[in-house]
């Protein structure tokens, strides 16, 4: 077998901050950034997501959603045919033309991404250059926007990231002067949103703003007075963009079960001069009512070992919370792509016994799952099935992006899609 | 370029994994990009395969552009080699993969592999999965069985006097039923004393593909996949093909004929098999109400035109519509509009098959998945009869549409979305009553009496159109620009006509009084449009 034993370094003071990584390259068994539309859609209800790429695109979106989605769907795609790769029609002319049928029939739409795909990329389809044009044909009813979702270029969440990064240049500017004001950057539930927007402002942040908004004429400002607080570890570009407009950002682990939430609003508070305790006190009834209904789902999975495919680049925070909060054993914690910076704060909290993994060979990978036979295996909808099927319990990783899992209110939740897999697994034995 | 909201087939690659996720001892290696891997979740999700499909897809990114992508291709072939040692391998390039040109064929030539390798040219720019299907399965067909086609001249050897064989082509991973459908056709083919020799794409391994010929004829059951195949398996073995697709009751029983006068069998007790329940239940007094339903028939074209067969010769239905988006087989769906005075629509575009499910108003719609969604918007009963492929396409249960057994199973499924008969008239004779309002589903499908809104006493037209937008949720049904008014009277008795009939009513009254230049609409304006278009 090609499995590869990895070098497991001595339990360190700074758990997995300076472990070994294990960098793989090969087949991934991961979506590509299209996907994200299939929440993107939902998070920005104002906006339309058009595809330029192929029938496979198209293809991948459908069935990513999953089941076909009893609306009309805010997204579609742009098929290029041979016309116009042989250049028999201007694909630019072509664009133009599908745009205009578009909005057409959506009238409510008032922000369009022009999203690139593998193939135009490949063909090197200028769609910054579309995006102007049409901005400027269908201003002010209708703001276009491009941005690549491509798999040579993005993988899964990254998606979102590059979606989010592309709102950036355009987000109204915080006047010279203005009062502090925290930007929260990462599509977040609606619930959980509301949440965090009612903890924050009993914390004494106010001026709060949510990055992706709801609407597009509810994006948040920004500018040197902005503290922008990471809701999701996948977001690279867009943070980099956002520091070019001047805000900084406020290093804290991801908002994940009970401590991550603290953490994370704790570091929030403290970059607006808050105390600990201050959060301690405001978080207080949340916390207590979390901590027990985590204690029900802890019976079921401590000391259950995991093993975690790459997938959404929430990996290490997820190990974090099960292993930290639920007693977990890890075994590998496998992600897409790891940010070291980013995840600064998640590294130094996982046990050091975390095996890390970045990029995948998902043979090799497999094989060494294989091995360890662990107790839950996170993975994605390619491999769930096959790997019930040898005797392994599953979790789809795609859920845990498409449910409501930070906050207090969430913990259990997240812990109960790792625990229902397991005990499902008892009551079909029985 | 072409806007799509959903696509009915995928791209051809997609075609081709359900021919090698179908088959054992096959693996395909693949030249695509991260994210290709989607069509995996395809076979393990919707199809709940226990097993990946054996697919390897080489992964490249935008940094291997322009740089060592062949070589990326040659070390995933090589090593997918290595581990699933197949019996053969075909290779091939995803619609991105297809803009590098990186040749799979060539370089997978250029390993020396110790077995066949196949290489596929399937254009995703132009087609589509059913049409990759049926070029993989022909390719396949075509290098495996080339070097046991006899000399031009010489006949086939075949022992007299043993019994006849034949091979049954199409069945695929992901197909619509193709699992029940092989059950009902072998069981089939057993009683009518044929013996089968190969069963493929569907459980078939390359060694068995290479012994097609050794078969007297071909039974081809999905023609959108193996008729290519078959063809050419006439011309090279001259193996005749058995076409008769045998979905329904009297294409059972042609299937039935057209196999007996091959192999030599009696087919009479089998003609009169006594498990074709579906005949007599459509006889019973109870199926009168189904008379002259007006239906809508959409899919693939196998699936399509057995379909209208069943609707208007076995259950009485009236086909008000048909169509396909399977554009390689558009003359076949064409000549069976034909056949009931209609215009075959040849879309793979969702919203043109919305608009004219729309405008026909049909009562009831055989469709895909799709079009189940387009119907439940307009308030239309729907049956799917047809891929693409959906997680409750795989039931459980056997529910095959072949056979005399599929057509029992299809009397079910088509009715079981319609109001029972006496429903229908205390439908019609109580419209009164809070249960009967229009949004009440038929009883038996369970969802609790709600009470009707209080509607408005003088309902305008444009009222009722920007009612219908609304809850259909899509802009369909353009405005309609005629200026017709309705007294209230009119209105009120328009309300009393069942509402799956009622857009119908609507339109012809408008009609008959636009004719006349009759308006307002009064209630004798409508009973005489009424007893105008009666039949």
């Amino acid at each position: 077998m090609n499995g590869r034993v990895i070098e497991l370094q001595s339990a360190a003071a700074d758990g997995c901050a300076s472990a070994p990584v294990l960098r793989e390259r090969g087949q991934r068994e991961v979506f590509c950034g299209l996907t994200g539309i299939v929440w993107l859609h939902r998070k920005i209800q104002d906006a339309f997501f058009l595809v330029i790429g192929s029938r496979t695109c198209a293809h991948l979106i459908q069935s990513a959603a999953g089941v076909m989605i009893f609306a009309e769907p805010r997204f579609a795609t742009a098929i290029i045919d041979e016309r116009d790769l042989a250049g028999l029609a201007d694909a630019q002319d072509e664009l133009d033309r599908v745009v205009a049928r578009l909005l057409e029939r959506r009238s409510d739409i008032r922000t369009l991404f022009l999203v690139g795909s593998c193939p135009s990329e490949v063909i090197k389809l200028d769609l910054s250059r579309a995006a102007l044009r049409l901005s400027q044909r269908f201003a002010p009813q209708v703001r276009v926007l491009n941005y690549s979702g491509s798999g040579i270029e993005t993988t899964f969440t990254q998606g979102e990231d590059a979606c989010l990064a592309s709102l950036v240049p355009g987000l109204p500017a915080e006047p010279a002067g203005a009062a502090p004001s925290l930007v929260v950057v990462g599509a977040l539930a609606d619930v959980v949103e509301d949440q965090f927007a009612r903890l924050l402002a009993q914390i004494g942040i106010t001026r709060v703003g949510f990055l992706p908004a709801r609407r597009s004429d509810a994006m948040p400002a920004v500018g040197p007075n902005t503290r922008y607080l990471l809701a999701q570890p996948f977001l690279a570009d867009t943070a980099r963009a956002l520091e070019q407009r001047g805000a900084r950002r406020i290093a804290a682990p991801f908002p994940l079960g009970v401590e991550g939430t603290s953490r994370w609003l704790e570091a929030a508070a403290a970059a607006f001069g808050t105390d600990a305790q201050t959060v301690g006190v405001v978080t207080q009834a949340a916390r207590t009512r979390a901590t027990a209904a985590l204690q029900r789902q802890r019976s079921v999975l401590e000391g259950k070992s995991i093993f975690f495919f790459p997938d959404s680049q929430l990996e290490p925070p997820l190990a974090r919370f099960l292993s930290r909060e639920l007693g977990m054993r890890l075994t590998e914690v496998g992600t897409p792509y790891l940010h070291r910076e980013h995840l600064a704060e998640e590294l130094a909290l996982l046990p050091a016994e975390a095996r890390l993994s970045e990029g995948q060979h998902v043979e090799k990978q497999l094989d060494r799952c294989r091995v360890a036979q662990p107790d839950i295996v996170v993975c994605g909808l390619g491999l769930a099935n096959p790997l019930e099927a040898e005797g392994l319990t599953t979790k789809w990783a795609i859920e845990l992006v498409f449910t409501p899992i930070q906050g207090y209110e969430q913990a259990a939740d997240l812990a109960e899609l790792f625990a229902r897999p397991l005990r499902r697994r008892e009551l079909l034995a029985a | 370029m072409q806007l799509t909201l959903w696509t009915y087939e995928g791209p051809p690659h997609i075609g081709a994994m359900r021919v090698a996720t179908a088959m054992k001892g096959l693996h395909y290696v693949l030249h695509a990009p991260q994210g290709d891997t989607y069509a995996d979740l395809l076979f393990t999700m919707i199809e709940r395969r226990n097993q990946r499909p054996p697919v390897t897809y080489t992964t490249f990114q935008a940094r291997d552009l322009g740089g060592d992508t062949a070589e990326l291709f040659k070390t995933a072939a090589r090593e997918a080699y290595e581990r699933f040692k197949p019996q053969a391998m075909i290779v091939g390039a995803s619609c991105t993969a297809e803009l590098i040109q990186d040749d799979p064929g060539g370089l997978a030539a250029a390993l020396n592999l110790p077995v066949p390798v196949v290489a596929l040219e399937l254009p995703a720019y132009q087609r589509k999965e059913n049409w990759g299907a049926s070029e993989t399965f022909y390719q396949l067909v075509r290098a495996l069985c080339m070097p046991h086609v006899p000399q031009p001249g010489t006949t086939q050897e075949r022992d007299a006097g043993t019994r006849v064989r034949c091979n049954v082509l199409g069945p695929t991973a992901l197909g619509f039923r193709h699992r029940d459908d092989l059950r009902e056709v072998l069981d089939l083919l057993r009683r009518l004393q044929v013996d089968i020799n190969v069963v493929a794409p569907l459980d078939a391994t390359p060694h068995d593909l290479t012994r097609l010929g050794e078969a007297n004829f071909n039974v081809v059951l999905y023609p959108e996949v193996a008729s290519q195949a078959a063809q050419w398996l006439l011309r090279s073995f001259g193996q005749a093909i058995v076409k008769t697709v045998p979905i329904g009751v009297g294409a059972t029983r042609e299937f039935i004929r057209e196999v007996a006068a091959l192999s030599g069998a009696d087919p009479t007790e089998l003609l009169n098999d006594s498990r074709a329940r579906s005949p007599w239940y459509a006889k019973s007094v109870d199926s009168t109400y189904l008379t002259g339903k007006r239906v809508f028939v959409f899919g693939d074209a196998t699936h399509v035109v057995t379909a209208a067969r069943i609707a208007a010769h076995e259950l009485g239905f009236q086909v008000v519509g048909l169509g396909t988006y399977s554009r390689e087989f558009a003359r076949e769906v064409r000549e069976a509009a034909k056949l009931y005075g209609v215009e075959a629509l040849i879309t793979d575009d969702y919203l043109e098959v919305e608009e004219r499910v729309a405008a026909l108003q049909p009562e009831l719609v055989l469709g895909t998945q799709m079009e189940r969604h387009i119907a439940k918007r307009l308030g239309i009963p729907c049956a799917v009869i047809s891929a693409p492929m959906h997680v409750q396409d795989f039931p459980a249960r056997h529910a095959p549409q072949m056979g005399f057994e599929g057509a029992n199973v299809i009397f079910d499924a088509w009715v079981h979305p319609l109001m029972m008969g006496l429903e229908e008239h205390l439908l019609t004779m109580f419209r009164g009553d809070f249960e009967f309002h229009d949004g009440a589903s038929p009883s038996h499908l369970g969802s609790a009496a709600r009470p009707a809104p209080e509607t408005a006493h003088a309902a305008t037209i444009a009222a009722a159109v920007a009612e219908a937008v609304e809850t259909t949720d899509v802009a369909v049904a353009e405005p309609v620009t005629v200026a017709a008014t309705w007294t209230n009277d009119a209105e009120k008795e328009l309300k009393k006509i069942p509402f799956f009939v009622r857009g119908k009513a609507r339109r012809n009254t408008e009609a008959y009084a636009g004719e006349r230049g009759l308006t307002p609409i009064t209630v004798e304006t409508l009973y005489d449009a009424k007893a105008h278009y009666s039949r």
